[in-house]
């Protein structure tokens, strides 16, 4: 290049390289089929297990350093402290038994009253422990990716919660991993009821991990700071009375119908670890509608 | 050089390896909102060092492991990150020989075209952003290029890829 003349070298600086040009249309045409078909039909979902194993390697590269340090801070944490641990959480397991007890008398008489109104109740049936594999850093999807699959009996629409609350509902299931939507996401809707008065209404997401927006709630409605939040069971997916939030604040606009509510998750949705997710029935509603119509012909 | 065999690919994939690893990394509080698109600047780098081997192909493929990795739509950082990719082709003479500083400039630009076209996407699809804090990714990027490029380069250099 040094042997070059000045004109030459501006020329060269400034020169096109005319393949480029017909490359990055050749892969932006495929991006967008991709997109396309990826937004509009399940074609690509095999394509997509697949892929997602190959890339399942590199999540545990990702969390290597963290669980390497953890492994670490346990096994090198001294004998006294683990003593105390240990005897705090003694204390704490015999507290929660006492519960309990006091839970299994309850349930046993909930379920005879409901047996007596001839009312369903879902007991979940069992507890998958997730998790947590990765998180959308996309600061408008609340999603995450946990290290259960199809694999481990994962669905899409099973509830997720973890020691606090409902965290969110799956909604994609690949072989060894599953994506989850949190509640707090903007396009994720929550069906609710306060705990204190039984109002029904929606919890919906704000894209804030502190937030959850609750509408239509009249203004002369009994809404008070503090009030619990929990699942109402309806829309199916949810099984009934698992805390969601607690209100943080309301406001009365004389000008609009409807009272400005904002809630707080209870469950610490930007520092998950470890989630659970209930498998309450078989899934009833299945998103592909060919099914629906081959079960009923069945029996 | 240019009858040699190309040398050192095992640097390029773990650089790109470590650039996932620390797209994965939590950062505390507002940081976060700031954090840089790694793997787009390692992207950007070995376009401009290596335009011979690292171009539009492998920007896309790089871009598809992206949105496997983050459960986005197939395709939607592969196009994003395909154009970085040609721009970057298409100017690394002018930007090789600028100073830090001012390659910076031209990276924040490549990045903001990205930030843009991805959202543009994810707009497209049902999820339109919602304040400007979307493109705080694009300025921490400029803000740790020269960083990035002295690390890269001294490791380019040698391990002598080329």
């Amino acid at each position: 290049m040094a042997t070059l003349k000045p004109s030459r070298r501006i020329r060269y600086l400034f020169a096109v390289n005319p393949t480029a040009v017909l490359r990055l249309g050749l892969w932006g045409a495929l991006s967008i089929i991709l997109m396309t078909v990826d937004h509009r039909y399940q074609t690509l979902d095999d394509m997509r297990d697949v892929l997602s194993t190959m890339v399942y390697p590199l999540h545990y590269l990702v969390r290597l350093p963290t669980d390497a340090s953890n492994w670490l801070s346990e096994n090198l944490a001294n004998r006294d402290a683990l003593l105390e641990e240990n005897s705090r959480l003694r204390e704490k397991q015999v507290f929660l038994n006492v519960q309990l007890q006091r839970l299994t008398v309850l349930e046993a008489e909930n379920r005879r009253l409901r047996s007596l109104l001839e009312s369903a109740v879902n007991t979940p049936e069992r507890v998958l422990i997730a998790e947590l594999l990765a998180v959308d850093f996309d600061p408008y999807r609340h999603h995450i990716l946990l290290n259960r699959g199809r694999r481990h009996g994962v669905y899409v629409g099973q509830p997720v919660l973890d020691q606090h609350g409902v965290i969110g509902q799956i909604i994609r299931a690949d072989p060894l991993t599953a994506t989850a939507i949190l509640i707090t996401d903007p396009n994720h809707a929550l069906p609710i009821q306060i705990n204190r008065t039984g109002v029904r209404t929606l919890a919906l997401g704000t894209g804030d991990f502190q937030k959850l927006e609750l509408p239509h709630i009249p203004n002369n409605e009994d809404v008070k700071v503090g009030d619990l939040l929990v699942t109402s069971g309806m829309g199916g997916r949810f099984p009934r009375g698992y805390p969601v939030g607690t209100v943080t604040t309301v406001e009365f606009d004389p000008g609009s119908p409807f009272a400005h509510i904002i809630a707080k998750p209870v469950a610490q949705l930007d520092r998950i670890r470890e989630v659970m997710l209930l498998e309450s029935e078989p899934p009833t509603l299945k998103p592909e509608p060919g099914s629906a119509v081959a079960t009923v012909q069945a029996p | 050089m240019t009858t040699a065999r190309p040398t050192g690919r095992w640097v390029i994939v773990i650089s790109f390896l470590v650039a996932f690893l620390l797209a994965g990394v939590p950062l505390p509080g507002e940081l976060q909102r700031f954090r840089p698109d790694w793997v787009t600047m390692v992207l950007i780098y070995w376009c401009m060092a290596l335009p011979h081997r690292i171009g539009i192909g492998v920007g896309w493929s790089v871009g598809l492991l992206l949105d496997i990795g983050r459960g986005a739509l197939l395709g939607q950082h592969a196009l994003a990150l395909a154009v970085v990719a040609y721009l970057t082709l298409q100017t690394y003479r002018r930007i090789r020989v600028a100073p830090l500083w001012q390659q910076a400039f031209s990276v924040l630009a490549f990045l903001l075209v990205e930030q843009i076209l991805i959202f543009w996407i994810s707009g497209v699809i049902g999820y339109p952003p919602r304040d400007w804090w979307y493109l705080a990714p694009a300025i921490g990027g400029m803000a740790l290029w020269p960083l990035l490029f002295v690390i890269l380069r001294d490791a380019r250099r040698y391990f002598q890829v080329s």
